[in-house]
């Protein structure tokens, strides 16, 4: 784990990413101190005469949006909805995953087989049509958003934990453990687990690169996380119309979005190198 | 390899069967009476009831699930709510312009994945190679939508080179076809980097090299040759890629393809095209899944023994 420390420390598109994911969550926790003004507040002078948003200047630092708002300060309120959804609908689909993957390798069997058709099976379907589908249906909140991407974006960790658990399972030492007698929930959690945790960290932190953009997409289909509330795949959708005139309006969230997607990924394939020092030779 | 194809089809007609189960289930999740749908606010209840009757909605749902599977079978995939249309021709026509789109792209995606990966593989580990990698990874980071709103402000309302939106000529089809090569090539040049050094690790390269050949000759003659297949093989696997693709690309664009006929089957809640095209894209998946095994499996046979 040390040496993984030390690989990762001298990496420094790795760095660069984490750089940025610390600098997005303090902004995000830190919104009402650092922004301005009121995400929600209609600025009378913050359109011009003729009602069109203004360009960045003094004032609005970045401009303001198609009902006069700072869009510094709904951009920085908007990096809390994406984060919030981002690790809390991965962390869900980690959940799901790691579990339906432990399982069926662990298990074997035809559970196993059940639930790796199944898999293979979302693994087929068109995931961004589900969720949109689904989003549709269900009248979407920040809650329901993340429990769609969620339910979509489970399948990769569990093909991963479960051809890594197969491979555990078979080690001496698990049949060393068995044979002194220790009970399946303790194999698992005890000898099992553990040798798991490098790649949920992995698939965790790759994930959210995958929810972010997608929440963002879902966001600007105008079926994720619902106005007023600041999102950055919102922003763009609100001003989509009128975006030949204000291209501040997609460019700002849009560096928003492929900021926080490149951070996560840029981190979670530092991660996979250092914690898997065998891939390290291979590229 | 009869055995081993003739198992992968049994494994194919199983999921479309699992993901017939799952869009049939779809009808029952929407809060809206499809029989409301199509027979309107002011109908009397009797016109709902034989509505009803007709549809076979009245029917146990194993019933009409066997109702739902027989018609699929022979291509029917029943009318939509709300335009008055057989979905199986609606989706015949609007499927044209989606192939044409995911052509373009995996064209446009190859031309700037492969070579970009080449070159980052000949540059191992040097900032050159850091740079393409990094750039690579940009490119998948980046929201699709964002994209194309860029390129069409950039190429078609400041430079005027490019049609805003819309489908027939050759020239509408580069905006879009280039928003998904961008956000997609990422993927194909971190394959295509590791693919060339996994090939001018073997031993024929060294030979090559030995012989005098220039660099660039065994890269392009010998290296590209050998370490295509497996990108080739890949497009399979990633069809889904494309088809989430072109949901978003063709709504930012106004391209009338199946995307764009889902998405706005979804705002109106017309299940039967959303069903419909659900289950055409995972034909499609599947159907890449089963090319890309089979060329898997020819390009090296130890796979089918697995």
């Amino acid at each position: 784990m040390d040496d993984a420390w030390r690989r990762l420390r001298r990496d420094r598109l790795t760095l660069f990413g984490a750089a940025v994911i610390v600098i997005v969550v303090a902004a995000a926790a830190l919104a009402p101190w650092i922004t301005p003004y009121d995400p929600y507040e209609q600025f009378f002078d913050g359109l011009t005469l003729e009602g069109a948003p203004l360009p960045p200047n003094e004032r609005f630092w970045l401009g303001t949006d198609l009902l006069g708002r700072d869009l510094y300060s709904r951009l920085v309120y908007g990096a809390r909805t994406s984060l919030i959804i981002g690790v809390v609908a991965n962390a869900v689909a980690v959940f799901i995953g790691t579990l339906l993957g432990v399982i069926a390798g662990y298990a074997g069997g035809w559970v196993g087989v059940a639930i790796m058709r199944f898999t293979d099976m979302m693994m087929a379907f068109p995931a961004l049509l589900l969720a949109i589908a689904l989003a549709a249906i269900l009248k979407p909140s920040l809650w329901i958003v993340a429990m769609v991407i969620a339910l979509v974006n489970w399948v990769q960790t569990a093909r991963v934990i479960y051809t890594q658990t197969r491979a555990l399972r078979e080690r001496e030492y698990i049949e060393a453990a068995r044979a002194l007698g220790a009970a399946w929930p303790r194999i698992v959690t005890v000898h099992i687990l553990p040798h798991l945790v490098p790649h949920i960290l992995v698939w965790g932190t790759l994930g959210i690169a995958v929810t972010v953009l997608l929440e963002a997409t879902l966001s600007f289909l105008g079926i994720g996380v619902q106005p007023p509330t600041p999102s950055w795949g919102g922003i763009i959708f609100e001003s989509q119309s009128y975006f030949l005139t204000a291209p501040w309006l997609v460019v700002f969230p849009g560096i928003s979005i492929l900021l926080m997607a490149l951070a996560f990924n840029l981190v979670g394939d530092g991660l996979r190198d250092a914690l898997d020092p065998t891939q390290r030779g291979r590229d | 390899m009869l055995r081993f194809l003739a198992g992968r089809l049994a494994q194919a007609v199983l999921i479309l069967l699992g993901i017939s189960i799952i869009t049939f289930g779809l009808t029952f999740l929407i809060p809206a009476d499809p029989v409301r749908m199509i027979a309107g606010r002011s109908a009397s209840p009797e016109t709902v009831e034989s509505i009803r009757q007709q549809l076979g909605l009245d029917q146990p749902l194993p019933v009409q699930y066997a109702r739902y599977l027989g018609n699929l079978v022979q291509g029917d995939l029943g009318r939509s709510y709300v335009q008055k249309a057989e979905v199986t021709e609606l989706i015949a026509s609007r499927l044209p312009a989606t192939l044409q789109l995911m052509l373009a792209a995996i064209l446009f995606e190859l031309l700037i994945g492969l070579p970009a990966g080449f070159f980052s593989a000949t540059r191992r580990n040097r900032p050159s190679d850091k740079i393409v990698m990094l750039v690579s990874f940009a490119g998948v980071s980046a929201p699709q939508f964002v994209v194309g709103l860029l390129l069409i402000y950039l190429f078609a309302h400041k430079l005027g080179l490019f049609p805003l939106g819309g489908y027939g000529t050759l020239w509408h089809v580069v905006l879009p076809a280039l928003t998904l090569g961008i956000t997609i090539a990422g993927w194909y040049s971190r394959m295509s980097r590791s693919s060339m050094i996994e090939v001018l690790r073997q031993d024929y390269i060294r030979t090559a090299r030995a012989k005098g050949m220039s660099e660039w000759r065994v890269v392009l003659v010998h290296g590209a040759r050998n370490a295509i297949l497996p990108i080739v093989a890949m497009i399979g696997i990633d069809i889904g890629l494309y088809m989430q693709g072109v949901v978003v690309v063709e709504a930012v664009f106004g391209w009338p393809g199946i995307g764009q006929l889902a998405w706005q089957a979804i705002q109106r809640l017309d299940i039967p095209i959303i069903m419909g095209v659900t289950l055409v894209a995972a034909t499609g998946i599947v159907i890449g899944n089963l090319l890309a095994d089979l060329a898997t499996s020819l390009i090296d046979p130890r796979v089918r023994h697995r």
